[in-house]
């Protein structure tokens, strides 16, 4: 329980690195939690190589959906699509460094299932996207 | 006879119970789901015993006796609200499969298109979705009391929709969010001079307060077992005998017919023409225990003690800095306090709440369209009943103190 509150989630939660819009961007998408109204819109850039070369993120949400965001965001900067593509929630597990109950799994895989319906094009973040 | 909150705890087994290993549970969501006393969970037990039959129609002494059982309780959830009769009570799974009958009987029976409703800001989803689908259906026209910043119905506004010929007023008795109490007997008094038939969500307002429906003189009402410490699973919906009698079946079955042939049936009579197929018999017999509960202990006696602590949680709560409550004050509205606290999530501080078992609920609480109003995508909620104690409060003050140090 107190792992949940852990430093670094406060830290990323209080004061994102990767917070706002990018324009122009080469991938856009955001959807929202309907259960708790969490909302997350992440904005991509790539360069000729398909590697993302930037990428931020805007949203309103509790501590663990927003650190979480801002973690991914963080960690994707780098990456080329196809590695984008392949992110799983462990993945999102092993940044966040702790485990959560179903309920609070939800917030923190808002960001990937957005991440990834963006670069599929897909119209919606479905839960099949980060099982 | 004194309330005595300490003795009423004693009867609600769930009280006494750790949430975990040296944290007692300090249940402060009774809007979502009351707790139940011993009487009521005993009663379904020993019908479950005992007396379990189906109802009707069986001749045999334990299908009499649920039978029994099953219709005693309508009687008595019939004067609970002051039924004129209890043939005026049907039974449903809840406040939201009530205000549907309505919808889909009342409603299909009697709105064409064009045809207004009129419902407030700030109703549950419950009472906004069942008005969507005959909208999308057949076209009603829809208009909203408007909620002032204080939490209240602006009914100089309602003064004006009433001047658009509505048909149909369903609004709610109190707010699940902001616990608003609204003035339900003017409401409805003006509705009856535009003309309009009344509907009133008193999913909050059976529960915590006197109810009387002919005082009221409102034409339909629904209501929820499982919030007034009955359980869940059934629900009420009183209708006047005049409006029940002219409305088509809600849903097809045994139970709800006089006689069926193959092409064609006939309907029961009240109250079984609504009552399709095996109910809820043992949670009836709950509902009865529940009624007969908060009878003795006195809906007045209830009322009072939620307003002392409604109070006293709400002056608790305006000397925490940051922190923002919804609603009006404590004189206008039952025992709800939603909030949001500045920097902090309402599931952050509904989470670090439960680590000292404190149960509050977070969330748009099936009111998105208020929180919209508001600007706000959730809040916090702490709400209070009969067994709710100051010394909670005192918790859950202390409760969100180590909420602002976790988040610094």
């Amino acid at each position: 329980m107190d792992d949940l509150y852990r430093e670094v989630i406060i830290e990323h939660y209080k004061n994102p690195a990767y917070r706002g819009h990018l324009d122009p961007h080469d991938y856009s998408f955001a959807d929202s939690n309907p259960l708790c109204g969490d909302h997350i819109q992440i904005d991509l850039r790539v360069d000729e190589n398909n590697k993302v070369s930037d990428a931020r993120f805007e949203g309103h949400g509790c501590a663990i959906s927003q650190a979480s965001a801002d973690l991914l965001i963080e960690s994707v900067i780098g990456k080329s699509i196809d590695d984008v593509k392949k992110l799983s929630k462990q993945d999102i597990l092993d940044l966040l460094g702790i485990d959560l109950g179903p309920v609070r799994l939800k917030c923190a895989l808002l960001s990937l299932k957005v991440l990834k319906a963006g670069v599929y094009g897909l119209g919606e973040a479905s839960d099949e996207l980060v099982e | 006879m004194t309330f005595d909150v300490d003795r009423i705890r004693q009867d609600f087994p769930i009280l006494g119970r750790e949430v975990r290993p040296g944290v007692k549970l300090i249940y402060l969501d009774s809007t979502a789901t009351s707790q139940k006393p011993e009487p009521v969970i005993a009663a379904m037990n020993d019908f479950y015993r005992r007396s379990n039959a189906n109802i009707h129609r069986g001749v045999h002494t334990l299908a009499e006796e649920s039978t029994a059982k099953y219709e005693q309780a309508r009687v008595k959830i019939a004067k609970f609200i002051n039924a004129a009769s209890a043939h005026e009570v049907i039974y449903t799974r809840n406040t939201t499969e009530s205000i549907n009958l309505v919808a889909y009987t009342w409603g299909r029976a009697n709105l064409q298109s064009g045809d207004l409703v009129i419902l407030t800001e700030m109703e549950h989803h419950s009472n906004l979705v069942p008005w969507h689908i005959l909208l999308a259906e057949r076209g009603i026209r829809l208009e909203f009391i408007p909620v002032t910043p204080d939490g209240l119905l602006d009914l100089d506004a309602y003064r004006t929709l009433l001047l658009k010929n509505p048909k149909l007023v369903s609004f709610t008795h109190m707010s699940n969010v902001l616990g608003t109490i609204t003035p339900a007997a003017d409401i409805i008094r003006m509705a009856h001079q535009a003309g309009a038939v009344t509907l009133l969500d008193a999913a909050q307002s059976v529960p915590h307060l006197k109810v009387d429906v002919q005082a009221l003189d409102v034409d339909f009402l629904a209501f929820s077992a499982h919030k007034m410490c009955g359980p869940t699973g059934i629900g009420g919906l009183y209708g006047k005998a005049k409006l029940l009698e002219a409305m088509p079946p809600f849903l097809g079955g045994g139970d709800m017919i006089k006689e069926v042939h193959l092409r064609s049936f006939r309907p029961n009579s009240l109250p079984h023409k609504f009552e399709a197929g095996t109910p809820a018999i043992a949670e009836s017999v709950g509902f009865g225990a529940a009624v007969d509960y908060l009878s003795a202990i006195g809906m007045e006696q209830i009322s009072g003690h939620e307003h002392e602590i409604i109070e006293y949680a709400l002056e608790r709560l305006e000397e925490v800095p940051g922190l923002h409550l919804f609603g009006p004050s404590a004189d206008k509205k039952g025992g709800v306090a939603s909030f949001t606290f500045d920097g902090v999530h309402p599931h952050d501080v509904a989470q670090i709440l439960d680590r000292d078992g404190i149960a509050v609920r977070a969330g748009h609480h099936c009111a998105q369209p208020l929180h919209e109003k508001f600007g706000i995508p959730a809040t916090t909620r702490a709400s209070f009943y009969l067994y709710s104690t100051k010394g909670e409060v005192d918790a859950l003050i202390e409760g969100i103190y180590k909420v602002k140090k976790v988040f610094g």
